[in-house]
């Protein structure tokens, strides 16, 4: 089971003028087994949303909640989260140097798990992965995200999600600065782990040039930092066609 | 001589603050006070007299000598002309009376055209700080000679020394000095390096323990094609002064230097300093230098001095670069290892190993390695109450 309710949630962030408002009461719930994609403009605050749920301590929830199977997710840390099932693709996936692909995959998984993998099979399920992502076994004994073209640092993150196998994946912007081959690959990886029982996706993205390959069940609009619409399937061929002006003026 | 040829043998003089004249004569270096630039970040009132006029006695440390097969380690007496081979002439108070205190020197002889397997190690055992001691030593690769020689300093002590290296034309050395100091333990060492035609020198500090511990270290090249990589590693604790000065003099065309020193602080007043001379002189043609100091502050109390200098009397060079930070954990790294369920502490240990793991693969001296990263993890130990509680905070 994974749903997570997220019930008039309002965040702010620090800025030099200020707490600065970005959500503004956001309800959504997403089912044990569905996948939703959020679309929006730029600036409108969905990658917020994705952060605020992950919790990210730039972001600071001013109200709402957030339940996970119905536990309070605000309350836990970052890894609490995770360890709750919760994974977040990072549009920018952050680099750390000098620690291995390898290394950094079994610390987490021995997180997750609370034991270390088994030695016979994990190196066969990393290995596996990385080439379901086109990435060279090699890869493993690389400084996590450092020197990864951007497309790498995309498939690495899909490649996370597969071995860490979570309940829920926030995908943000997943598909940004992807050529259509990498996207194919990309949109595979993520259609596998939708295809395990009970596994949940929001699917956060600018373009819907993914959702072609990634068939969402509903589709949310969002604008101005709340849903400004939602609908199924059929809504992100409407804004394929009109884009988000109408929303844009009607927010304004 | 004919005054041509001495002109010709001779490098101009340089008016340059990173070029003091040196002098074997302890009177010819004032006592400092601690205003002076090269003092300024020691704490002179720790160093047990050792800048002023304490007596240096014999047996403050214990050596112990691992020689690999094929290179010689000898005791020769203090007026042996392999003494001052290195063109090292003493440029501060400390370096000058440990010349004139040192009875004798330790000279390690890599012969011609030898490559040496395994590493040569020469422990240094300290066996109290009531007395200080005077130590020099002096590791020749002769010409097209391979080795790797390891200094190791433990133990109680108070020390100074003067570490002399001669790469001869061809030669491939690499030095590793390791401060493992205990806690009292007062370390002042000058290293100096003259590096041959198309000679490579890998020279590498290593700074753990110790109260003072503070090392510098300068190279110059006898010809052109000469390269010097240096590298450092530091982790100071509560308390811990640990300086490192380095002055590469590129005095000969096509010549390279690269330095990398990386840092760890934690604890309230662990001190680290960093000083990056370069100077290029005008004769230097052609040459590449980088240099670059990193220091990571794991906790609230300690600081980090870190000062890069780079001196170009001439524009005719392939590159000269330098970086140098100082920073606490970011914030972003910690959050994408934390995301994917690694807790706090685990997350800022693996940011700290691998900070420096980059540069302890970059040491290449594999019996090294795994002690390195044990000392490291042994460090992190000491602190991780204070991470644990920052967590719950």
């Amino acid at each position: 089971m994974s749903t997570l309710e997220i019930k008039d949630l309002q965040v702010s962030v620090e800025t030099e003028d200020g707490p600065k408002e970005i959500l503004k009461g956001v309800t959504l719930t997403i089912n044990s087994g569905e996948t939703h994609a959020i679309m929006g403009p730029n600036g409108s605050g969905k990658s917020t949303l994705a952060y605020s749920i992950a919790g990210h301590p730039k972001y600071t929830i001013t109200g709402g909640t957030v339940t996970l199977d119905g536990e309070n997710v605000l309350e836990m840390s970052v890894d609490e989260r995770a360890k709750a099932g919760l994974f977040l693709a990072m549009q920018y996936p952050v680099e750390v140097p000098g620690v291995s692909v390898a290394n950094f995959l079994r610390t987490a998984k021995t997180a997750l798990d609370g034991e270390a993998p088994k030695l016979r099979t994990w190196v066969k399920d990393v290995n596996g992965a990385m080439n379901k992502m086109h990435l060279d076994p090699s890869f493993s004994q690389r400084s996590v995200n450092e020197g990864f073209s951007g497309g790498e640092k995309k498939r690495h993150e899909i490649a996370q999600l597969d071995i860490l196998d979570p309940a829920f994946a926030l995908l943000d912007e997943i598909d940004s600065g992807l050529d259509i081959d990498a996207l194919k690959v990309v949109s595979e990886g993520i259609n596998d782990f939708r295809a395990r029982e009970a596994k949940s996706v929001l699917l956060i993205t600018h373009y819907t040039r993914i959702l072609r390959y990634v068939k969402p069940d509903q589709v949310h609009v969002f604008v101005a930092g709340r849903i400004a619409e939602s609908g199924g399937p059929e809504l992100a061929e409407e804004l394929e066609a009109n884009g988000y002006e109408k929303y844009v003026t009607a927010g304004v | 001589m004919t005054a041509a040829v001495q002109e010709a043998l001779e490098l101009d003089k340089v008016e340059s603050h990173l070029h003091p004249e040196g002098s074997f004569d302890v009177e010819a270096h004032e006592v400092p006070k601690g205003r002076e630039e090269i003092w300024r970040f020691t704490p002179l009132k720790r160093l047990k007299g050792i800048h002023d006029s304490a007596p240096f006695a014999d047996g403050a440390t214990k050596v112990e000598v691992e020689a690999a097969a094929g290179v010689t380690v000898e005791t020769v007496a203090a007026d042996d002309a392999v003494r001052g081979s290195s063109g090292l002439v003493p440029t501060d108070r400390v370096s000058a009376r440990a010349w004139a205190a040192s009875t004798g020197a330790t000279v390690v002889r890599i012969p011609t055209d030898t490559v040496i397997e395994g590493a040569t190690v020469i422990r240094h055992h300290g066996t109290g700080s009531e007395t200080a001691g005077a130590g020099h030593a002096v590791i020749v690769a002769e010409k097209f000679a391979k080795a790797t020689v390891v200094l190791v300093f433990e133990g109680s002590a108070v020390v100074a020394d003067n570490i002399e290296i001669v790469v001869e034309d061809g030669a491939d050395l690499t030095v590793v000095s390791v401060q493992d100091w205990a806690d009292d333990a007062v370390h002042l060492s000058t290293q100096h390096a003259k590096v041959g035609r198309d000679a490579n020198l890998k020279h590498v500090s290593v700074s753990f323990g110790g109260d003072v511990v503070r090392h510098d270290f300068s190279a110059e090249y006898a010809g052109p094609g000469g390269s010097v990589e240096s590298l450092g590693l530091y982790f100071a604790d509560e308390g811990q002064h640990i300086e490192h000065r380095l002055f590469v003099d590129h005095t000969a065309p096509k010549t390279k230097s690269h330095v990398v020193y990386k840092g760890a602080l934690q604890g309230e007043k662990a001190h680290a300093v960093w000083i990056g001379n370069v100077l290029i002189r005008k004769e230097a043609e052609g040459i590449e230098t980088y240099e670059e100091n990193r220091n990571l502050i794991l906790t609230d109390g300690a600081w980090a001095d870190s000062v890069p200098n780079l001196e170009i009397e001439t524009g005719e060079i392939e590159g000269a670069g330098h970086a140098s930070a100082i920073g606490r954990f970011d914030d972003e790294q910690l959050f994408y290892l934390q995301s994917r369920g690694i807790s706090e502490t685990e997350a800022k240990r693996l940011v700290v190993h691998g900070f420096f793991n980059d540069l302890i693969r970059q040491i290449g001296v594999p019996e090294l390695e795994e002690k390195l990263t044990g000392t490291v993890e042994a460090e992190l130990a000491k602190n991780i109450n204070t991470l644990i509680t920052k967590d719950n905070a």
